[in-house]
């Protein structure tokens, strides 16, 4: 595997770095997913949303999540008394810490990442479906029925949800004939319908996409498939005994969670860094400008790259977006009805895709 | 079943820490897993106030159900004993607090019945137009709120901005936005103020506007249609017989309505569409209440029209006394008949006002549809059955 | 059973549709108010607070009697008023110590603004008197008198209202001064100025009164509007509320021309 830029020849240095980066992500990323839920859910239901807390003089509720944080932490951190407390106490961190190592593997940018693992969707998807332990520990350690009743159904939903977001990816592994992130993206820059129209993944792997972004909102149960914390029926599940900071663990490994399926979904199918289709932003720009009669300038490889993490960066948050869109918009399926578009449909639909992309690969 | 598995500690639950899950494999290789009992309410939120239902859970499945009443019970059958007739007014619009000004008007009637006393034109019409609007605001309400049960959270702030506006409307006449006590014995308490009646055709327009986007936003929902399409179905039979009314009642595909059978007010003079379903289920019910709050907008796009100048109340003794005797009288309230049965001695006060709330009636025939229901279709159905908790308990 | 056929349903559109609801309302401004910026403009009658005109209560206490959870606390004292004129008997008059109400326990029912018999209860349209303390919602005559200030006048009525009581006192006293004067002036006039001054409107009102008219449907008004595309139902009330207009219209008229 090739360096990327973070990686120095100082091992200690270049550890370092990659941790303050990873991070800094970590922790500002789920915010501005946060805060995109609070703003874009509020518009779509005619309202304004948060609108006090701000830094400075942006107001407009910038500040909120980090004014909820400061409360959260200030709450009584409860234990109930028939609770199992070390499991209780370890569950949310389970739930976070996935989040958090899948974001190693990420790549962000042209060079920016982590580590270009070799097996690097296996140990994303493997990863970031941990933090269902997290959830089903929350829900047996509470020692509360509508919590218990959230864990089963979050369990049902993991052996449900799994397989369609698998079956998904390994398809687009298929086509690109690797599992490392990096090199997915990359394939899909010289990647040609027909081998012609550049492309990303996202048109011949239409019914992957689908099954993956359809998946992984299963897996955060997220809207329409958040049965496991359905707040009018089992008052939301595992986190129902939860207080203060722990609770806000759980909400934090919500939104992260969200930003690292949303970052995995951008790798597999749209493109990673690739503003268009096999087309960089410093071949954009340098297009553009030689469109007007002007020379092509040479673009320093950090600033390729953190272009290349703004790329990404906007379809992440587009991805996020539709999430909270969906949110806004649909009711909440039944557990059962769930479970059966699951092996009904999407696994047998994932199943099809896989081999009608393997008999187009071998033709091709 | 329970009573053969060994007791428990009651702080340990089946499945949780201290615990495992307790299956019983009977010969002939069924296996029965242990039953959960599982308190819904008095603190939750499906229940929109302090009903609390105690099922049995057979997994997610509903083996049976009890609903446990009584948690607000404020006794206003016997506070109306001791409460003049203007003070029951003013009572009354709190036991079913979203449709405050159809209950005013039920006790108001009763008194004006026993007193035999000709309320002017311009009053009656007056209240045809504020119960109206009563119904759509309170329609509009549980259009909301069984949308947010279901998941989709959007149709509750758009139902409140249009109550919004209409309690806004009915701010300018009767002053209050819950709590109208706009209705006296003999009238209303003042007229409308100028341009009320302007402002009530526009907003019309508005409601028509928002309940074509609650169709949009739920109604042609796949998943919506999923989760309410034969789910807590009610034979009209069975509906007859626990003596369900309004919303819940047509949409079994019986047309009752006293605004059409026994008219009161000046509903005899208008055309009052009673729209019906067909099925009894929870889309049926949910379909009932969109399809009322068009009608009610049709009523009042009448009425409109046809409101006659004049004084809009009568001049009352100083102590308002009901002759001896007692009277039984019944409105179409938005969530079913409202039967307000009045007993007097001759004194200022009642010696006996007996209340048959509709959401009583409603929710008694609970444990029939919830038995053998999933957890998830109960709150289907708790949301569909159109219930008030201060109108169940009172 | 009377039952009535469906009312149309709309065709099912599904998911993609809600999603465009959604969209479309994230694009239009919202509907919200920012409370503490913008406060609320709410209309005269809201029953905001009770205020409290010192001056005009008598200590009658009806107001503390008829409320319905007695939360309006008044004391009083006698006070003896020395005569006008030498010789008369002196007066004793209730002179007002306390006046409280109990907004913690006030259900907002009015009664007692509308049993006031001087106009000493007046509804407010403020509401920002909120407090941590449950104690501190007894409001004393004092606050209730500074509420007094943000009274707004009643809103004019709608036009088919009778007027309200004060203003046809004073139009019927105007009337019956205007009478004496022109009684005095000329007696030979004075039924015609009579009938001029204070004759017509009430007789209009009389006679709006009286008019009854069968409703029936005017065929073509409907049809008209039939034509324009209403529905059937919507057609039949319209053109029923124009025969009655129509109809009380013409009697109207000739009836005022049977007087005339």
């Amino acid at each position: 595997m090739e360096p990327g830029l973070l990686d120095f020849p100082s091992l200690g240095l270049s550890i370092a770095v990659k941790l303050l980066i990873m991070v800094g992500f970590f922790l500002t990323a789920p915010l501005v997913a946060g805060y995109m839920e609070h703003k874009v859910l509020a518009h779509q239901q005619d309202r304004l949303g948060p609108m006090e807390a701000g830094i400075g003089p942006i107001k407009h509720g910038v500040g909120q999540l980090v004014a909820d944080g400061a409360k959260f932490i200030q709450k009584e951190d409860i234990v109930p008394t028939a609770a199992d407390k070390w499991v209780f106490s370890l569950a949310p961190g389970v739930a976070l810490v996935p989040a958090l190592v899948v974001m190693l593997v990420l790549p962000l940018g042209p060079g920016l990442f982590g580590e270009n693992l070799g097996a690097g969707v296996f140990f994303a998807l493997a990863v970031s479906s941990v933090s269902v332990l997290g959830v089903l520990m929350a829900a047996w350690s509470s020692a509360n029925k509508y919590s218990l009743m959230g864990g089963i159904r979050a369990a049902a939903q993991l052996i449900a949800y799994e397989l369609p977001l698998v079956l998904g990816a390994a398809a687009v592994v298929l086509q690109a004939g690797t599992l490392s992130l990096v090199s997915i993206v990359e394939a899909q820059a010289d990647f040609r319908i027909f081998g012609l129209l550049p492309m990303w993944f996202v048109l011949p792997h239409a019914i992957g996409f689908l099954l993956f972004f359809v998946a992984s909102l299963a897996e955060l149960n997220r809207p329409p498939f958040d049965m496991p914390i359905a707040d009018s029926e089992i008052i939301f599940g595992h986190m129902t005994e939860y207080t203060g900071i722990k609770y806000a663990f759980f909400m934090l490994a919500e939104y992260a969670g969200m930003v690292v399926l949303s970052a995995i979904a951008t790798v597999l199918f749209l493109g990673g860094w690739y503003v268009l289709p096999g087309v960089t932003v410093p071949e954009l720009i340098n297009w553009v400008v030689a469109f007007f009669g002007a020379g092509p300038f040479e673009f320093h490889p950090v600033v390729a790259g953190l272009l290349g993490v703004g790329v990404t960066m906007g379809k992440i948050f587009t991805l996020v977006f539709v999430m909270v869109w969906f949110r806004a918009t649909f009711p909440r399926l039944r557990e059962d009805q769930l479970q059966r578009m699951s092996w009904l449909i999407l696994i047998p639909l994932g199943l099809l895709n896989i081999v009608v992309i393997a008999i187009a690969k071998v033709l091709a | 079943m329970t009573e053969t598995l060994p007791e428990r500690d009651a702080g340990v639950l089946p499945g949780g820490p201290g615990e495992g899950l307790l299956v019983e494999v009977r010969d002939g290789g069924d296996i029965v897993t242990q039953e959960m009992n599982l308190n819904i309410g008095p603190q939750h939120p499906a229940t929109h106030g302090v009903l609390r239902v105690v099922i049995d859970l057979d997994g997610e499945r509903i083996s049976r159900a009890t609903p446990v009443i009584g948690y607000m019970h404020r006794g206003f059958e016997k506070l109306a004993e001791a409460r003049d007739y203007r003070q029951i007014i003013a009572l009354v619009n709190r036991h079913d607090w979203l449709s405050a000004f159809n209950n005013e008007l039920g006790v108001a009637m009763a008194v004006e019945t026993m007193m035999e006393m000709e309320v002017p034109d311009r009053a009656q019409w007056i209240r045809v137009i504020m119960c109206e609007w009563g119904r759509i605001l309170n329609h509009l309400m549980f259009v909301g709120s069984f949308g947010l049960e279901l998941g989709a959270i959007t149709p509750l702030f758009f139902a409140f901005r249009e109550r919004e506006d209409i309690q806004h409307l009915m701010e300018t006449a009767t002053g209050g936005r819950l709590h109208f006590t706009y209705n006296r014995i003999g009238g209303v308490k003042e007229d409308l103020p100028a341009g009320f009646l302007q402002a009530s055709a526009k907003l019309i327009k508005v409601i028509r506007r928002g309940t074509q986007q609650y169709r949009d936003l739920l109604f042609g929902n796949e998943i919506f249609m999923a989760r309410t399409k034969g789910v807590g179905v009610l034979p009209p039979q069975i509906a007859l017989e626990y003596g369900v009314s309004g919303p819940t009642l047509h949409a079994t595909g019986i047309g009752e309505d006293s605004r059409v059978t026994q008219p009161y007010a000046k509903y005899g003079e208008l055309d009052v569409p009673v729209p019906v379903g067909g099925n009894g289920d929870s889309f049926d019910r949910f379909a009932m209440l969109l399809d009322r709050i068009d009608a009610s907008t049709y009523i009042i796009d009448q009425a409109l029209d046809r409101i006659p100048p004049g004084p809009c109340n009568v001049k009352l003794p100083k102590i308002v006394k009901a002759p001896e005797g007692a009277v039984y009288t019944r409105t179409e309230a938005p969530l079913g008949q409202l039967g307000y049965y009045l007993v007097s001695d001759g004194k200022k006060n009642p010696w006996r006002l007996k209340m048959r709330t509709p959401s009583f009636y409603n929710i008694s025939m609970m444990p029939y549809l919830l038995e053998g229901a999933l957890l998830s279709d109960m709150i289907a159905i708790l949301g569909s059955v159109f219930f008030v908790v201060g109108d169940v308990d009172r | 059973m009377p039952t009535l056929p469906k009312l149309p349903r709309p065709p099912q559109i599904g998911l993609l549709k809600g999603l465009g609801v959604t969209l479309k309302t994230m694009m239009s401004p919202s509907t919200t108010q920012q409370y503490p910026h913008v406060k609320p403009d709410l209309p005269p009658r809201t029953r905001g607070v009770i205020a409290l005109m010192e001056e005009n209560c008598t200590v009658c206490m009806l107001c503390g009697r008829e409320c319905p959870d007695w939360c309006i606390y008044i004391d009083s004292h006698k006070e003896v008023v020395p005569p006008k004129e030498e010789g008369a008997r002196a007066r004793t008059r209730n002179v007002l110590d306390r006046f409280a109400i109990d907004f913690a326990l006030c259900m907002y029912c009015g009664i007692c603004v509308e049993v006031c018999p001087f106009d000493a209860l007046f509804w407010s349209p403020e509401f920002e008197y909120s407090t941590y303390s449950i104690r501190e919602l007894t409001h004393e005559k004092e606050q209730l008198r500074v509420w007094m200030d943000t009274v707004p006048p009643p809103p004019e009525l709608d036009v088919g209202a009778d007027l309200p009581k004060e203003i046809e006192d004073g139009l019927k006293a105007a009337r019956q001064a205007a009478e004496k004067a022109a009684a005095a002036a000329a007696p030979s006039e004075a039924p015609a100025a009579a009938g001029k001054a204070g004759g017509d409107a009430p007789a209009a009102q009389a006679a709006e009164e009286d008019i009854h008219v069968e409703a029936q449907v005017d065929q073509e008004v409907f049809d008209q509007l039939v034509a324009e595309g209403k529905s059937e139902r919507v057609a039949r009330a319209k053109a029923k509320a124009a025969y009655v207009r129509k109809e009380k219209a013409r009697i109207r008229a000739e009836r005022a021309g049977g007087e005339g």
